[in-house]
């Protein structure tokens, strides 16, 4: 068997694949942390809660109404954004004028409701989620072998993620979120309806999350857990990438699932705990992150 | 030259006007007026309330009372996009250039709000340097050129009303010439413009008429042809 680095090449892969799946869902999810955090000054607790929410809409869709993958990659995610939507409208926009901790505590407390709920009724084991059929089997592709699902979840997730990208950099809505993250009043004095504004860019980076839940579903089991699991590491992340860039939200978050996937096979006992590392590291010496600018 | 007192037509009128800002009264009552087509500037010392006019006309303070009325259309209700969207446009003293957009993304963000503004083309006649700067980031250009933006996007949008706050301020002498000239442009075009300036001799340039506001409220308005026997009055108003 071939070996790199010490270590046989299939397993230095299979670790490095792992790790740009992980990297893709944190993509996916801390992009719209930093979506959310720029227009809303909110830290959304809640978006693992949504992610997982994600999962499981699609979960429901399969058991209770016979509806497979592919239409719930479309129809989990507007129903997590449309809740999402009636969130902003009911609580959290009646907290922006107040500090961060209120919107930090509100999503937190919110988080906790929903993923109680989903305990309650399903408890932790995790229900199964069975990987649709085109996308069943693998390639062999002679270094390793490649689950076509994984795969595809890299290459579904990288194209959402450059999607966000080409929305927030490269279009009228999405000049118009760059500029109210700058300066909110203005935008309103041109014209622009910011709050409603505000409420279409937490739906949309909520229905990002549940998009990263439907894709996760059949990876990882759908688990009322599943997205605490997943929160905190996506937190560091942003901190390391900055709030200013979407890009750098992206190349963070593949970056870290990379370099995780690194260190299982190099030096596991670090797995954990690398991203933490990274993230005290990007603090002391760049305090707005890799990518991020300082706020005004 | 029309006195603000009675008649129908003006465009704007303002009448009790009093804006807070949590527990400070910074509007006292303010009542002026303002003709179709006319340049009209709010001189006044600093922290007498000009730039808390135009916000108050804007929507964009705490809380106002009173009532703006524009073609008879009462704003003091509506919210800052709506009073936009009704044709005023407010080009604010920091200028408002955006970081995180390059000079054409800055240009085009104000969306149009009625028929009948400048097109890019004519915009770019008034302003030609920017013109030659659209892929650099707005805060890329120096301070007369942002100001040239800042009145350029504004001009795109069809709005009749312009709220112009301090212009000139800390811009070289050529360059104010430069604004004063687009501003006569304006004026020429059938644009409304309320102006707050520091300068006076500059605002004698452009203006019709004049109003000095001390303590939130508006104390006298001088008519441009009568400003020089005025004089020692508003050396006296500004504390020059």
């Amino acid at each position: 068997m071939t070996e790199l680095l010490g270590v046989p090449a299939p397993v230095l892969f299979g670790q490095l694949l792992l790790g740009l799946i992980n990297g893709s869902f944190y993509a996916l999810l801390s992009l719209g942390l930093a979506v959310i955090f720029g227009m809303l000054n909110v830290i959304n607790f809640a978006h693992g809660a949504l992610y997982m929410t994600g999962a499981f809409v699609a979960w429901f869709l399969l058991n209770y109404l016979g509806i497979g993958y592919w239409p719930a990659l479309i129809l989990a995610p507007l129903v997590v954004g449309a809740f999402g939507i009636v969130l902003e409208k009911t609580m959290l926009s009646r907290l922006y004028k107040l500090d961060h901790l209120y919107g930090l505590l509100l999503t937190f407390g919110l988080a906790l409701i929903i993923e109680g709920l989903f305990r309650n009724a399903y408890g932790v084991s995790g229900q199964p989620y069975p990987i649709p059929s085109a996308l069943q089997g693998g390639q062999n592709l002679g270094f390793m072998f490649l689950p076509t699902y994984r795969g595809w979840v890299v290459v579904a997730s990288i194209i959402v993620c450059f999607g966000t990208w080409f929305l927030v950099e490269r279009t009228r809505f999405g000049a118009y979120l760059r500029a109210a993250v700058e300066n909110q009043e203005l935008v309103r004095a041109f014209g622009i309806n910011v709050p409603l504004l505000m409420t279409l860019a937490y739906g949309f980076a909520v229905a990002l999350a549940g998009f990263a839940g439907v894709l996760a579903a059949p990876i990882y089991q759908v688990n009322p857990l599943m997205g605490q699991d997943l929160i905190i590491v996506v937190f560091a992340i942003v901190v390391i990438g900055g709030l200013g860039s979407i890009l750098g939200s992206i190349v963070t978050g593949l970056g870290i699932g990379v370099v995780e996937g690194l260190t299982k096979t190099f030096y596991p006992e670090a797995s954990a705990t690398v991203v933490f590392l990274i993230m005290a590291i990007v603090l002391a010496l760049r305090p707005h992150g890799l990518f991020g600018r300082p706020r005004a | 030259m029309p006195e603000a007192a009675g008649g129908g037509e003006a465009l704007l009128r303002v009448k009790d006007l009093h804006a807070f800002y949590g527990e400070s009264h910074i509007l006292h009552g303010s009542e002026f007026e303002i003709d179709a087509g006319e340049v009209v500037t709010l001189l006044g010392r600093n922290g007498a309330g000009k730039t808390t006019t135009l916000k108050s006309i804007m929507g964009m303070v705490e809380q106002r009372q009173g009532s703006i009325t524009l073609d008879g259309t009462e704003l003091i209700r509506l919210s800052p996009d709506r009073i936009a969207r009704r044709g005023i446009a407010y080009c604010p003293e920091e200028r408002g250039i955006f970081a995180s957009l390059d000079v054409e993304e800055n240009l085009m963000l104000p969306p149009t709000v009625q028929s009948g503004g400048m097109s890019v083309q004519e915009i770019f006649q008034l302003f030609p340097n920017l013109k030659e700067r659209l892929r650099s980031s707005g805060t890329q250009l120096s301070g007369g050129e942002q100001q040239m933006l800042a009145i350029g996007r504004i001009l795109r949008t069809g709005a009749k009303l312009l709220l112009l706050d301090e212009p000139t301020e800390g811009l070289a002498p050529v360059i104010v010439q430069q604004i004063g000239e687009v501003i006569r442009k304006l004026k020429a075009k059938g644009f409304t413009i309320l102006l707050v300036e520091q300068n006076f001799h500059f605002a004698s340039t452009l203006a019709d008429r004049h109003y000095v506001v001390e303590h939130g409220r508006v104390v006298d308005e001088i008519p441009n042809e009568r400003l020089q026997e005025n004089m020692g009055k508003l050396h006296e108003y500004l504390g020059v």
